[in-house]
């Protein structure tokens, strides 16, 4: 049975909180941060972007796994910010992470959940038999329109996940995906910021795909929310995720520890994911966890997880992400964030 | 091989001239000379110029210069060492007529660094590119953690930098060709613009245009064109690792010790018999590790040297009477010219008010880089 | 920097491969063809572990102009546990927490842009160790 047999993230040291950007638009920060449910959001340097978050991450999950990178067969990095436009993340990480020249790499997006969705095609190569390991990544360092509800919630980081047949940390029990042509966010070429469709990325877009693909998981499966210890779902911001996770049946406990969007802000194709991988830091051998992400545009993809016995003491290979949270972190202001985000015209 | 002599020098003022154009500085600085000694013809000439083409757009300068001074046709090339290439040309100079090979030669330096290039960029292609420039180091960056190492292992402070500053814009105020004329405190000095940690705007020489030429013949012919020729005693030119990470200390100038042990072998003398010395304070902390380098000092105390009035002028062994690269000016071709001709005054007695008395022996030290090349000539009165 | 020579130097930009001297063992990082210290020219590759310690350092304050939003940096020479000393930036802290001694961990990281539309350069730069745990290998 192909499963995850290395994981890894990373979350970019600067902040900036939710109430330095309220300020700037003379909103009341406390409404702010009550509507969202965001704290503060991570900012990704000059120096930082999806390939270089993918390559923390992978290294990371190849870290955990103990596998040479010479034998990964695939690499995916799923990102709606890739550094080029023409030119694949995925070489550059290729060559940092010793993985290839004999590897078949890809760039996919699809807005939020490119990076499971990387997952998903990972996982069903080396299923297949064609790779013997394939690793996945979802990453991004999107911008938020100035004085835009996604300005508090555009963040940067991702999460990374190697896929092989033995000696699995987490075994995956059943997938789902479901996609619709919805078009409730969604960036021109050329386009600096990208658009969206207030109120309506909520209940057509969101909490259609995300319930839809959630449910179909559970009759496919025959698992209900109550076998499951954790639950997982990408978290444009803190409200959605907990409104989705409670309409589905779970309690706020089975939420808890994936729940990271308040601190981490969204990070896009590696929402999800990088709420994956909080839980895996914790999870104990035999827990069930779902994951579940939501991509505009739109659709979802779900997973049924099961953590193993090999979990416990991998995990301890790399650092975790309560450590990249909590750990050494710096909050900017609006200026300096304005200026990291090149949201500032400066000469050519 | 046959003594040399320098026999004139020519020289521009050192500043910011916008008047003049690069060849207009060279034809300025080699005509002066040419005039003093009296010559009508050139053997060749050899052009220390570190960078015609980033900061002009104009290589092959050798040509274009012999060229601008009238005499197209007589042999010519230009000398890069990056910030050492006048001195090295001074020595291309000084073995083509000590081997015979031509009887009057013109060493020249030449720099136009204020015509709108982006000068922090051109002066760090004297770094390694690929291991320093690449990662975002400029080249007070690299002289800062040579200032950092220096103050570390051997308790040197920002004070102790400031000092040099200090000496050099105080013996530039009685040079009329120096850039900068007015001298500076040590308390303006440690509040100017930060540039790297710790260095600061006022520890740094600064951008300049300027020319500079010394004309060259055997000693023996030396009375056609002067009564006070100056002999030069040495030359030596040695080379460090180009990247500072690779040096077995950053902070010792093992290449200005290098190139230096070649001159004071070949000149038969010592440190201790040098009289005034022009030496290569592109930054404060580079006179520091200099001096150390020269053997003025004893190693790890040159921090000392210009607070106690060591290296100034009045002092044991005074240091950059001209005013230094950094009160004098830096047009990085021009500065091993300009450094052989302040010696070249000092021991014909023409100094003026920076005379040091008596002075028979002197020594001027260039260095490109970080310290990657340095090149050392002794001078000595006939 | 035009592509070619970017691309030839990614071996030892992304990958941190250096070359230890059959001669004298000592490990040369960039790769060169002749050993520094004894002119020997037969290497085998290896590569520099992500974790080094500060020799020197600096805080650029006047940048170049590629660089000019992310000024003030700081910059060191750092040496590896394998003894190859380099050059790189000092990034994710107070820059005047940077001295001698200190451990630091390579990151991967976009060096620099080519302006606009030129290419992309990465490489690594250092970050401080967290207080009272080893480096990672």
């Amino acid at each position: 049975m192909a499963g995850i047999v290395g994981y890894g993230a990373f979350i970019p040291r600067m902040r900036i909180r939710t109430d330095e950007i309220a300020r700037q638009w003379h909103k009341d920060p406390g409404t702010i941060r009550r509507g969202l449910l965001l704290e503060e959001k991570s900012v990704p340097g000059f120096d930082e972007d999806t390939i270089t978050i993918s390559v923390a991450a992978g290294r990371a999950a190849l870290d955990r796994s103990g596998v040479d990178p010479a034998r990964v067969g695939a690499l995916y990095i799923g990102s709606e910010s890739h550094p080029y436009a023409v030119k694949p993340s995925g070489t550059v990480v290729a060559e940092a992470l010793g993985i290839g020249p004999d590897v078949h790499v890809a760039d996919f997006e699809f807005a939020c959940k490119a990076g499971t969705e990387a997952m998903f095609v990972a996982l069903c190569l080396v299923e297949s038999g064609r790779v013997e390991y394939a690793l996945a990544i979802g990453a991004d360092t999107s911008q938020g329109a100035p004085d835009d509800a996604l300005e508090y919630s555009a963040s940067a980081g991702g999460a990374a996940y190697l896929f092989g047949r033995n000696d699995t940390l987490v075994d995956v029990l059943a997938t789902h995906s479901v996609t619709t042509d919805t078009p409730d966010f969604w960036r021109r070429e050329g386009a600096f910021y990208p658009r969206h469709g207030g109120r309506f990325t909520g209940e057509p877009a969101y909490f259609k795909h995300v319930l839809a693909s959630t449910r179909a998981l559970f009759a496919k499966s025959g698992l209900g929310p109550q076998d499951f210890r954790f639950a997982v779902f990408h978290m444009p911001n803190g409200k959605f995720p907990l409104e989705a996770g409670k309409t589905l049946g779970f309690r706020r406990e089975q939420l808890e520890v994936g729940w990271i969007v308040p601190q981490m802000g969204n990070t896009y194709s590696g929402s999800s994911p990088t709420g994956l991988a909080a839980v895996l830091d914790v999870a104990e051998p035999g827990d069930r966890i779902l994951l579940t992400s939501f991509g505009s545009g739109a659709g979802s993809d779900s997973f049924a997880l099961q953590a193993t016995e090999r979990l416990v003491e991998r995990r301890t290979r790399a650092p975790t992400v309560r450590g990249m949270l909590d750990g050494p972190h710096r909050y900017l202001t609006y200026g300096e964030y304005a200026k990291v985000r090149e949201k500032i015209i400066v000469n050519d | 091989m046959r003594d040399v002599a320098i026999v004139a020098a020519g020289m521009t003022r050192f500043g910011e001239l916008w008047d003049s154009s690069l060849r207009d500085l060279f034809v300025d600085a080699a005509t002066e000379a040419l005039d003093h000694a009296g010559a009508d013809h050139l053997d060749a000439v050899f052009v220390g110029n570190m960078s015609g083409g980033l900061f002009t757009g104009q290589e092959h300068v050798g040509a274009l210069l012999v060229d601008q001074l009238g005499m197209a046709g007589v042999a010519a090339a230009r000398v890069e060492s990056a910030c050492a290439s006048g001195g090295v040309a001074l020595r291309a100079a000084f073995a083509e007529v000590a081997s015979g090979l031509s009887d009057l030669v013109l060493a020249a330096g030449v720099e136009k660094m204020n015509d709108g290039a982006d000068v922090t960029a051109v002066l760090a292609t004297a770094a390694d590119q690929e291991t320093e420039v690449y990662h975002g180091l400029t080249f007070p960056a690299l002289y800062a953690m040579i200032a950092r190492a220096h103050m570390h292992a051997h308790g040197t402070t920002e004070e102790d930098l400031a000092w040099v500053s200090v000496k050099n814009h105080r013996h530039g105020a009685r040079n009329p060709k120096a850039q900068f004329q007015k001298e500076v405190t040590v308390e303006q000095v440690a509040a100017s613009a930060l540039v790297a940690e710790p260095l600061r705007l006022l520890h740094c020489s600064p951008v300049s245009d300027g020319a500079a030429a010394v004309l060259l013949c055997p000693l023996e012919q030396a009375r056609r064109y002067t009564d006070r020729p100056v002999r030069i005693a040495a030359s030596g030119l040695a080379t460090s690792s180009m990247a500072l990470a690779n040096r077995a200390d950053p902070a010792w100038l093992d290449a200005v010790e290098r190139a230096a042990a070649k001159a004071y072998r070949m000149a038969g003398t010592g440190p201790k018999q040098i009289q005034v010395a022009e030496v290569h304070d592109c930054f404060a902390i580079a006179e520091i590790c200099c001096i150390e380098a020269l053997g003025f000092v004893e190693r790890g105390r040159g921090g000392k040297a210009a607070r106690d009035g060591f290296t100034a002028l009045g002092g044991c062994i005074p240091v950059n009477t001209s005013g230094g690269l950094k009160a004098k000016g830096h047009p990085v071709g021009a500065t091993g010219i300009a450094q052989a001709i302040e010696i070249f005054e000092q021991l014909r007695g023409e100094a003026g008010e920076r005379q040091v008395a008596g002075a028979e022996l002197g020594l001027a030290q260039n260095m490109g880089g970080s310290g990657a090349s340095a090149v050392v000539h002794i001078f000595e009165r006939v | 920097m035009p592509s070619p020579g970017y691309w030839r130097e990614i071996p030892n930009r992304y990958r941190l491969e250096a070359g230890r001297c059959r001669g004298c063992g000592k490990v040369v990082y960039p790769a060169r063809r002749v050993c520094p210290a004894c002119r020997g020219r037969a290497f085998d590759r290896t590569a520099l572990s992500r974790t080094a310690t500060v020799v020197t350092s600096t805080v650029v304050h006047v940048p170049p102009g590629d660089l000019l939003m992310e000024a003030p940096y700081a910059v060191a020479v750092v040496e590896s546990p394998e003894g190859a000393r380099f050059a790189m930036q000092i990034v994710d802290c107070d820059p005047a927490c940077v001295v001698p001694g200190l451990q630091v961990n390579l990151e991967f990281r976009l060096i620099r842009r080519e302006g606009r539309e030129g290419i992309l350069c990465y490489g690594y730069k250092g970050v401080p160790a967290p207080q009272g745990a080893e480096g990672r290998g």
